[in-house]
């Protein structure tokens, strides 16, 4: 267990979250318009999303399915009856002036995310629910000095709310919380994570207390919408409280902004001001009741997640751990990898680690470099496999590989095509590399005489030599061997 | 022409006897020429009769008929009609225009009726003497001398249309009796539908789970027409019911013999009159001499009813209606400089007392502290109403009790404190509560020549028995119906 440490002594840190996440779907929850981001202010609006008279909230059953889905995928309890209630506050934004969601009985109850810590402690951070809710819209006010201006475009997404318990303890276990969230959710297709678009943001709840004491009062950051921002408003969250309690003061159970460009956050509304939200079932909607085989169905959709793929590749192929959990942490990479080795000899796991090492080494940094996604990569997951093959099969020696992949980078042309294009197969021929050698050792007699004299150090001026002449494309194995021969002779 | 129902009017037209050009006209030109008793916000004399040359040209072709074809109606201005405005009588949608059609109004359209207009009603449909209306009050056309009497609410412009021969047969909805008290009030028929039987779509929203369209007529036969044509599933309402629906009008003259009938004793309650003790009298043994077999039953939860329902429907109310904000569309208030300010004076004004009333309770039993003591009780009594039905139904196929406690009281007559007026209410809300049918049917006039009406209930979606039951006792109770307005 970690803990912050002051001048008075330790500190222990408590954190829990609520996390937003927008359901991934055409359609919106109780509306049949679209979801679709970027549209023109107000262009996705039904009348049942601006709130009109008379209109009624109807099911979209795929948004009930992508939540069973999510629930079972994070571990949850998918509870067969859950019901709608009713939020009330009024805002601009929120055209019918409440928002349904789910309150006491929510679809999902339960469930946990395993995170992996620093110090390669596998931490299980519980969850306490999942529910399902509408999303308000936007209200602008920068448009205009005296006006301001609605976009109904968001009102009635489909989000998840998902609630843990207080089981983290540190801003770097709440942003390995967020990341395995996110590519959980990825991996689902249920959430696109999509943090910069609002698919997906965070309540932040933090308190702090000396160990073996009861949990401290929290403060609840509201709306955080970056992994980073999340981190920073957890640090200066922290440092607040521990200066107020350390001077002697209380905190108080309040909300809070996190301002991104000044890294704090400040208040927002105090205990007092809480709203009462009211909440009572809501009328125009029948209980929500699943059958289990609808949840069976929904199970058996689940592909492999990043955990259990982590666990099979480093069983399967014999991939270190550290590779196997790069690997799977995002579904991208580990679509590109497993689309990759496809294309490499079965069973070849010398083969599947050098893929590993090209993939999370020399095309990550180019990636990285371009800021690309693998997803956009001009490198096909084919093409890296036979990069690894010609390597494999002696075609090309790793120093040259390294150029290779450079040259495909750039013109998007496959490994065996740069490799003939360019005449950058490795020689291996053992007369070639002789009378390559020969020709070496007889321009050089004095250098010769000099290693034979017991100045061994010159045998790889002789290989430097000798690739230089080759343009470096002799087997390096080959190169050896029959040097010494050579000299043996 | 005027006095002609449903059943009537679509003899008539289809036999050629007259064209819906000549009976739309005709109760055009009444609608103008009653126009004080305020029963209607909106003429819609141009659409009503392009609409019924439309259906002279089906009939003449006979081709497409509906069941309603060419017959005149008036919509109660709750239902939101395409291209017309829609106020649900309030100054907060005094220029509302939807953009869309009810699922009820559209499937009248469909079977061809003719819509002469919007009705008035209680502002929201909060109320029971179509009093709190922005749009003036509606005069019952029973009133007689210089005594104006209430019609009932809050479907009051209907059952004022239907009893005045304005209309033919007039859309209601019923919350918690405002179909069948001014269907009582007036003198004709109203009925309450189970709760999911027709769609709720389309209709301004008043408590969602209690809220129910139906038909307000001159005949338990129309009625039975009408609530065909308007009853079903509808995939826009979640709440609208699968329950095949049945050819109601079949039920329209079928024998009571047989039918078990419970009177529950709760039902007299303090300061009824012996009028109404009387007229209920009437129909238990109109009821006995056609061949049913009378019960005296308990409903035991009976006196919570009315409590409970003041407690859920402004709860669903102050929900329902907080909507109306004046950012997207309806009135908002000039002037205000602030979002806080301007949702302030737009409600303040454009709501009036009652609606502001209510929306204030329902505020207040939902909020922290008073949630569990108010609203969460009164959906276990809720419960416990709904058992006693379910109970009572075990033994009898219909219960048959007074609609109101009273007659139509007179303006200046009507209670002062909104309790008291609450008071309407009483015998109706039940079926609201339990969710089940109801339908009122004029049973005789008190010494005044005041209408009075009694109700059956029926288990859910037992619509069939209300209308026999209801067509016995119709056929038997010789009540004077209403020819003329004096």
């Amino acid at each position: 267990m970690k803990y912050v440490e002051t001048s008075t002594g330790k500190w222990e840190v408590v954190i829990g979250l609520e996390v937003h996440a927008q359901i991934i779907s055409n359609s919106k929850l109780f509306s049949s318009a679209s979801t679709k981001f970027g549209s023109a202010p107000n262009e996705n609006v039904s009348f049942v999303d601006a709130a009109f008279p008379g209109v009624l909230p109807v099911i979209n059953s795929f948004c009930i399915d992508q939540a069973i889905k999510t629930g079972l995928g994070l571990n949850g309890n998918i509870n067969l009856v859950s019901y709608f209630d009713r939020k009330n506050y009024f805002y601009a934004d929120l055209p019918q002036g409440y928002q349904i969601s789910q309150y006491k009985h929510p679809i999902v109850s339960g469930g946990y995310i395993e995170i992996e810590n620093e110090d390669g402690e596998i931490r299980r951070i519980n969850l306490e629910r999942i529910h399902i809710e509408q999303d308000a819209g936007k209200s602008i006010h920068d448009q205009s000095p005296t006006k301001s201006y609605i976009d109904l475009n968001r009102s009635g997404i489909a989000l998840m709310e998902i609630v843990t318990k207080p089981d983290m303890r540190s801003a770097d276990e709440v942003t390995r919380f967020v990341k395995k969230l996110r590519s959980i959710l990825r991996y689902l297709k249920t959430c696109d994570g999509n943090m910069d678009e609002g698919s997906m943001r965070a309540d932040v709840n933090v308190s702090i207390h000396r160990p073996g004491t009861e949990f401290g009062t929290r403060a609840e950051i509201k709306n955080v919408n970056s992994i980073k921002f999340i981190a920073s408003a957890i640090g200066f969250e922290i440092d607040r409280q521990i200066d107020i309690l350390e001077s002697g003061g209380v905190v108080d159970q309040e909300t809070r902004l996190f301002e991104p460009s000044t890294g704090k956050t400040h208040m927002m509304r105090s205990k007092e001001d809480a709203q009462d939200y009211r909440y009572f079932p809501e009328p125009d909607l029948p209980p929500l009741v699943l059958e289990q085989c609808r949840i069976d169905e929904i199970r058996s959709t689940i592909p492999e997640l990043p955990d259990a793929k982590a666990a099979r590749l480093q069983r399967e192929l014999d991939l270190p751990h550290y590779d196997a959990s790069l690997i799977s942490s995002e579904m991208e990479t580990a679509n590109y990898y497993e689309a990759a080795l496809s294309h490499l000899p079965f069973g070849d796991n010398e083969a599947a680690k050098m893929l590993s090492n090209w993939m999370l080494g020399e095309l990550f940094s180019y990636l990285n470099k371009d800021g690309k996604a693998i997803a956009d990569c001009n490198i096909s997951p084919k093409d890296l496999a036979e990069l690894v093959v010609l390597i494999r099969r002696e075609v090309i020696s790793g120093k040259i590989a390294k150029e290779v992949l450079k040259l495909m980078w750039d013109s998007g042309k496959s490994a065996s095509v740069t490799v003939e294009e360019n005449g950058l197969r490795q020689i291996t021929s053992v007369s070639d590399i002789e009378k390559c050698l020969v020709g070496i050792l007889e321009e050089h007699p004095d250098k010769v005489a000099e290693y034979k004299s017991g100045k061994e150090k010159l045998f790889g001026f002789f290989i430097g030599q000798a690739m230089k002449k080759m343009q470096g494309k002799a087997n390096p194995q080959v190169l050896n061997d029959t040097l010494k021969r050579l000299f043996e002779k | 022409m005027h006095t002609l129902s449903i059943y009537g009017a679509r003899q008539g037209l289809l036999s050629g006897k007259f064209s819906s050009v000549e009976l739309t006209r005709c109760f055009l030109d009444r609608i103008r020429k009653f126009i004080d008793l305020n029963a209607f916000i909106t003429i819609c004399e141009e659409q009503a009769m392009k609409s019924a040359r439309k259906s002279d040209e089906k009939l003449a072709a006979n081709d497409g008929i509906g069941e309603l074809e060419g017959i005149p109606f008036a919509i109660k201005d709750l239902f939101l009609t395409k291209g017309i405005r829609t106020t649900a009588g309030s100054k907060m949608l005094h220029n509302f225009i939807p953009p869309f059609e009810s699922t009820v109004s559209q499937k009248l359209l469909d079977a061809g009726a003719v819509f002469l207009g919007k009705t008035n009603m209680d502002e929201f449909a909060m109320g029971s003497a179509n009093i709190t209306s922005h749009y003036g009050s509606v005069i019952n056309p029973w009133s007689s001398g210089d005594k104006k009497l209430v019609p009932g609410g809050s479907s009051g412009g209907s059952a004022a249309a239907v009893a005045g021969h304005l209309c033919i047969a007039a859309t209601g909805s019923d919350t918690g009796g405002s179909i069948r008290q001014p269907a009582a009030f007036s003198g004709i028929v109203g009925l309450k539908p189970t709760y999911g039987r027709c769609s709720r779509y389309g209709m301004v929203a008043f408590a969602s789970s209690l809220d129910q369209a139906g038909p307000i007529t001159k005949t338990v036969r129309d009625a039975a027409i009408f609530l065909k044509v308007i009853s079903g599933y509808d995939e826009k309402d979640s709440t609208s019911s699968h329950s095949p629906v049945p050819d109601f009008e079949s039920f329209a003259g079928k024998s009571a013999k047989g039918l078990r009938i419970g009177v529950p004793k709760e039902y007299h309650i303090d300061g009824m009159s012996s009028e109404i003790e009387d007229a209920w009298r009437k129909g238990v043994d109109i009821m006995r001499d056609a061949g049913a077999e009378i019960f005296e039953i308990s409903l035991p939860h009976s006196k919570y009813a009315l409590p409970t329902y003041y407690i859920i429907a402004p709860a669903e109310a102050s929900a329902n209606l907080a909507r109306y904000d004046g950012v997207r569309y309806g009135f908002r208030a000039e002037g205000a400089k602030s979002l806080d300010e301007m949702y302030e004076k737009t409600r303040g004004e454009g709501f009036g007392e009652e609606v502001r009333r209510r929306i204030l309770i329902g505020t207040y039993v939902l909020s922290a502290g008073y949630f569990d003591a108010y609203y969460m009780k009164a959906l276990k009594v809720q419960k416990l109403i709904k058992k006693d039905f379910d109970d009572a139904f075990a033994y009898v196929d219909l219960i048959l009790t007074p609609t109101t406690p009273t007659s139509a009281f007179a303006f200046g007559e009507e209670p002062t404190d909104p309790v008291t007026m609450y008071m309407n209410d009483v015998l109706t809300v039940t079926a609201n509560m339990a969710g089940l049918p109801g339908i009122s049917v004029p049973i005789c006039v008190d010494k005044l020549n005041r209408p009075l009406g009694l109700q059956f209930l029926a288990p859910r979606f037992r619509e069939d028995l209300l209308i026999q039951g209801g067509y016995v006792l119709e056929q038997n109770s010789n009540f004077p119906t209403l020819k003329e307005i004096i």
